[in-house]
């Protein structure tokens, strides 16, 4: 099982970890940042800034729950605006921290070992902001747990037959496994922590969430065939969360909503723009907090392949798209097409084939993906054409369906940006509190990618 | 019973090769309680101080069917014996329909049993342990790696067994009190 861990040393290629550490340097780098590190001014504009978003989002939330949805600017024929595209943005952008845990460890690549416990926390914290928006979409959210099938006294039961219930389950199911990999591969961590930490309070509270860790070989080797059956179970379930998703489009018969490539293309849109988010995260984490000798160019040449093949699927499933509302004949495939070029929603179209295909194909120049600087930018460039891709194909099909007389136009509200903005703030506070008070790279799989964790029979 | 006063003599190693070989000779030196402890998983570790019956995919298989079937059976009860819907004519037993839930079920009861049964199987939250007595054990989730002989091996005797440990050249050697 240990051969996961190899690290293949290629000439051509940046190693995974640079050379001259041991366990105790590596264990000492990750954990003083949480431990000895005091927390920089930065770090308190950072968090600070995240958290008054947060509040604004609060705030807007509180304004929704007393006015109702007529403050955004949803209206029929366009009953999901915003919400539904900060839904789907926000799920997607989750879906590489899992692709980075459960299929690259499936697959053995070992330089996930770096970057997968803050790609985690990404995805915990991106699917939060997710969550968020359908909950407050419901129109009375204190009655969203009608959702669930609980044995009310009403005697009624929710419709399993609706693609918008089996999202329910996929979202909730993708949170809770989610949160329990993430935690699971955090144990030996909060071991270490619990042994390195001096103050007595910390050693209390990382003492408990270790639940009493002592790296035992048999613990470790349950631990092992634990964390490769979770992985294994993760791994097809983030390709149907975001299948299940695109159902919720793909499942109705409005035109741009109704093909069998939006599972394949959604789930590829997803990782994506996770990617796109995990550098632009990396590439400012490993710099403020030096971690270059344990990210380095390996992990972002890497990325921006998978950015790039991506991309790719991406560009195809746009291609399909165009390629069917003219090949099927069905005229109102093909006004939808037309509709997207020309129509009134031209410019956010134009603006997301720029940010989705035609820029990142700067990917393909070696220099820039070897440059924390260009592929930052661009990686910020794909996260907005995403997002427009989401915009486009809930508002833009919804705004054209079958009949001229249900045509109608979404102008956002101040209060759609509002909370829009405001979770992009949680996010950011959410990950500036992970940074302090949880270590940002799993210590222990880290120590796993030394020469010296080698052992011969 | 009188509880034993000693837990278990613990010596202490430098590198990941000197814990197997150290185990692996303890083991085949006839002492079968006994337990290795290191900072991350170590190969063949476990098989070396005679481990082999993991459960945890077990666990994880009966947490996968009884999902499926919570999920499945779930629905089909709402839907077609508790409250069914006419819905548009469509049989109130839609399977195809149903099977999306039913596949997150088993998911979701499979990853639940995989976390928790493996801390149950390895006897987690557990925050005392006899081993966090010995001050230099705080290494263990450092750089550091760990033997135990457990003072309820039968062939365990407090000289003979430290010397055993003498024997396999270890950094440091301590008694655990229970």
């Amino acid at each position: 099982m240990n051969d996961r861990y190899k690290t293949t040393v290629d000439a051509e290629q940046a190693p995974v970890i640079e050379p001259g550490y041991t366990f105790g340097t590596i264990t000492e780098k990750i954990s003083s940042i949480v431990l000895t590190r005091p927390a920089s001014n930065g770090w308190f504009v950072g968090f600070g800034v995240g958290f008054m978003l947060t509040m604004m989002m609060l705030y807007a939330i509180g304004y929704l729950f007393l006015k109702g949805i007529g403050i955004w600017g949803d209206t029929i024929p366009i009953g999901w605006g915003f919400a539904i595209v900060n839904f789907v943005w926000w799920i997607g952008i989750g879906h590489a921290g899992t692709l980075i845990s459960a299929i690259l460890l499936l697959l053995r690549q070992s330089w996930r070992n770096s970057i997968n416990r803050f790609a985690e926390a990404m995805t915990l914290f991106a699917v939060a902001c997710a969550g968020i928006f359908p909950a407050i979409h419901v129109g009375r959210p204190w009655l969203a747990y009608w959702l669930f099938p609980y044995p009310s006294t009403m005697g009624v039961w929710p419709q399993f037959r609706s693609p918008l219930m089996w999202d329910v389950f996929a979202v909730s199911t993708y949170a809770t496994i989610s949160a329990l990999f993430w935690f699971m591969g955090l144990i030996p961590d909060f071991a270490t922590l619990r042994d390195r930490s001096d103050k007595p309070v910390l050693r209390i509270v990382y003492g408990m969430l270790s639940m009493g860790w002592r790296g035992s070989a048999r613990h470790w080797h349950r631990y092992e065939t634990a964390y490769l059956l979770l992985a294994g179970l993760a791994t097809p379930l983030v390709l149907s969360v975001h299948t299940v998703v695109s159902f919720d489009f793909a499942i109705g018969i409005v035109p741009g909503w109704h093909t069998t490539i939006f599972p394949p293309y959604f789930v590829a849109g997803a990782i994506y723009s996770g990617f796109a988010m995990v550098l632009m995260l990396a590439i400012p984490i490993r710099k403020i907090y030096r971690l270059e000798d344990f990210i380095t160019e390996r992990h972002l040449q890497n990325s921006a392949k998978v950015m790039l093949a991506t991309g790719l699927i991406v560009a195809y499933g746009y291609g399909i798209e165009a390629f069917m509302g003219w090949y099927s004949g069905d005229r109102y495939d093909a006004f939808t097409l037309w509709n997207r070029l020309h129509g009134p929603y031209a410019i956010p179209y134009w603006s997301l084939l720029t940010c989705n295909i035609f820029i990142p194909q700067l990917l393909w120049i070696k220099k820039l993906r070897t440059s924390p600087l260009a592929l930052f930018l661009l990686s910020g460039v794909i996260l907005i054409g995403m997002w427009l891709e989401r915009f486009i194909i809930v508002v833009v099909s919804l705004s054209r369906d079958f009949l001229t007389s249900s045509w109608g136009m979404y102008y956002p509200t101040r209060w759609d940006w509002m909370i829009f903005i405001g979770t992009i703030g949680m996010f950011l506070a959410a990950m500036f509190l992970f940074l302090r008070l949880l270590p940002a790279i799993s210590i222990f799989e880290m120590r796993t990618l030394l020469p010296e964790a080698e052992v011969k029979e | 019973m009188k509880r034993e006063r000693i837990y278990g003599i613990m010596a202490e190693f430098d590198s990941a090769q000197a814990l197997v070989d150290a185990a692996k000779r303890t083991h085949e030196a006839g002492y079968n309680r006994i337990d290795a402890y290191s900072p991350f998983p170590i190969e063949g570790l476990a098989e070396e101080i005679g481990f082999h019956h993991d459960e945890v995919p077990l666990v994880v298989l009966i947490g996968g069917i009884v999902g499926g079937l919570t999920g499945y059976l779930m629905q089909y009860w709402m839907s077609v014996v508790s409250y069914p819907i006419n819905v548009g004519g469509k049989p109130a037993h839609s399977w195809p329909a149903f099977i999306v839930i039913t596949f997150e079920m088993t998911i979701l009861f499979a990853g639940i049993s995989a976390v928790f049964g493996m801390l149950a199987l390895n006897g987690l939250p557990m925050p005392y342990h006899p081993v966090f007595n010995v001050p230099r054990f705080s290494s263990a989730s450092k750089d550091r790696f760990f033997l135990i002989v457990f003072s309820s091996d039968p062939k365990y005797d407090p000289a003979g067994t430290r010397s055993f440990l003498q024997g396999l050249e270890p950094r440091s050697i301590s008694e655990v009190p229970s």
